[in-house]
């Protein structure tokens, strides 16, 4: 199959990789452009009528999400994105928030796209040689700004060697202290994902997940949490994972060296207590 | 100012999901359903940009008869009117084209949709509706801020950087939840609710697109880590004991 890899900063290991498995013939190029939407679409759709690829693969970043979709259906096709495994023409992605992985065929003639997950490949030793391609011309609708960050962390999670980290499983802010005092009795520090800090119950700051905090502590004790990619990609890195969560199913559970499944309200202060014991 | 919302009904957070006996989705029989929830956080958007400058909120929607009820539900947060594209197809690209067709005539300033659904996950039906209106868009938006003729957005980037952009108005935008504070209908919204009007589109059900779901199954199971379930308090013993002598945290 003849495979165009779009190739930008992040992610540009993996995607060869993705690529090279794909294809055997593959043609990577990253784009000689500032990154708009307009822009980017059309210099890659100009790139794929060029090349006329099978198959086109991406990394599935947020950069991808917001122009890739465009050239899919400029060529009456869907983006398969964030997949995280493939025997092409059939790629796997999951659906229902990581409940389910779902196959999905390909069908009829390409180009095709896909975006593959942060981390589903191995970036390759052996990558494929990237171009550089410069669109005829460029107009855009959006102008861009320099990317910020906000002002400084107050928290920096990432030098935290314990982290005990607090889902949606807590319902209410008032329950917060329940995991605070799990974080107290351990010497750790209190993270969320990404509901809780939206929801104002703590911090942005303490937020760890794709959007948030990269974290590889010691130990990472998830509470509440069902282990959304978003919140994995932030918190993979552990040396130990904890989950504690009521649905056995919940996909933390693919992720962590040890789980409870219980009742958060029943099991937190119960490991408290073990805890002070065990001190 | 006109203000469009494109929303998606999903399965109630929580509900206990099985795949269908084809193998092929979910067993929708018996479930609840609600607003995708960061569909709601664009109702919400509109809404305020609608108390900020005036104009309408319309809410649009594709899906079965069920999805009505979600659409009643914006309409009593505030929506001042709704449409129903009622169709079964599960197919982004036939979603994005139908929407696109019944928004065309409504020529909104402004539409906004979530950045993605709890469902299929695709995040890309705001994306391909921009196209196919032949609108500027942009993704994963914190923060929106109208101008004459223009909008400029606060888009969300990986790590917690964020760039502001630009562009002109008619525009598509997608949204990220938490960008601001849900409201709750009021007991006066449902009512009037009631007598709001929802315009049913029936669109014909298309042969599958390109790309069609073939088997959906829960993920094999991790193998490796060990669980404790039973009573809390041994489980909590037990996790204390392994956390000290075998991964040597404690």
């Amino acid at each position: 199959m003849s495979v165009l890899a779009i190739v930008e900063q992040r992610m540009a290991g993996e995607v060869l990789a993705a690529a090279k498995e794909f294809g055997p013939e593959v043609k990577a190029y990253s784009i000689a452009l500032q990154y708009t939407a307009d822009a980017y679409a059309a210099a890659v759709e100009e790139l794929i009528r060029r090349e006329n690829p099978q198959l086109v693969v991406f990394g599935h970043t947020y950069q991808t999400r917001d122009y890739a979709p465009k050239v899919a259906a400029r060529f009456g096709r869907v983006l398969i994105g964030d997949v995280i495994a493939a025997k092409p023409p059939v790629f796997v992605r999951q659906m229902f928030q990581g409940k389910f992985n779902a196959d999905v065929r390909l069908v009829g003639d390409g180009p095709h796209f896909v975006s593959i997950q942060a981390g589903a490949w191995r970036a390759d030793a052996a990558p494929v040689q990237v171009e550089t391609f410069t669109p005829s011309s460029t107009t855009s609708r959006q102008s861009a700004e320099a990317p910020f960050r906000e002002a400084a962390r107050a928290v920096d999670l990432t030098a935290a060697d314990i982290i005990v980290s607090v889902g949606r499983g807590i319902k209410e802010k008032e329950n917060i202290p329940v995991v605070e005092a799990l974080a107290q009795a351990l010497g750790g520090e209190l993270a969320a994902s990404r509901p809780i800090c939206d929801a104002g119950w703590l911090p942005m700051d303490r937020q760890v997940g794709s959007s948030g905090q990269t974290v590889s502590p010691k130990v990472y004790i998830a509470v509440g949490i069902s282990g959304a990619i978003q919140h994995l990609v932030g918190m993979k890195g552990a040396k130990t994972v904890v989950a504690i969560n009521k649905d056995p199913d919940a996909p933390i559970f693919e992720v962590a060296h040890y789980g409870i499944v219980g009742d958060l309200f029943e099991v937190v202060p119960a490991l408290v207590e073990e805890i002070k014991k065990a001190k | 100012m006109k203000v469009a919302v494109a929303i998606k009904q999903v399965p109630l957070r929580d509900s206990p999901l099985r795949v269908n006996a084809a193998g092929t989705w979910i067993e929708e029989e018996h479930l609840g359903f609600e607003i995708n929830e960061p569909d709601a956080y664009a109702l919400e958007e509109a809404l305020q940009l609608r108390e900020k400058h005036g104009g309408e909120v319309i809410v649009i929607s594709a899906g079965p008869a069920r999805v009505s009820q979600t659409i009643r539900e914006a309409l009593a947060k505030g929506a001042d009117r709704g449409i129903h594209v009622e169709v079964a197809t599960l197919d982004t690209l036939r979603v994005a084209n139908l929407l696109a067709e019944a928004l065309k005539a409504e020529a909104p300033d402004l539409i906004l949709t979530g950045l993605q659904s709890d469902d299929l996950g695709y995040g890309q039906t705001g994306v391909i509706l921009a196209e196919l209106l032949g609108l500027p868009s942009s993704t994963i938006i914190m923060q929106v801020e109208v101008q004459t003729s223009k909008v400029r957005v606060k888009r969300e980037l990986e790590d917690g950087w964020f760039q502001h952009i630009e562009m002109p108005l008619p525009a598509v935008l997608t949204i990220q939840s938490g960008l601001n504070k849900l409201r709750y209908a009021t007991l006066m919204g449902i009512k009037k609710a009631k007598t709001k009007e929802i315009k049913v589109i029936n669109a014909a059900e298309a042969p599958p697109g390109s790309a069609v779901i073939e088997k959906l199954y829960a993920p094999e199971k991790n193998k490796q880590g060990q669980i404790f379930d039973g009573d809390p308090k041994a489980a909590a013993a037990k996790l204390v004991e392994r956390l000290r002598f075998e991964a040597r945290v404690l």
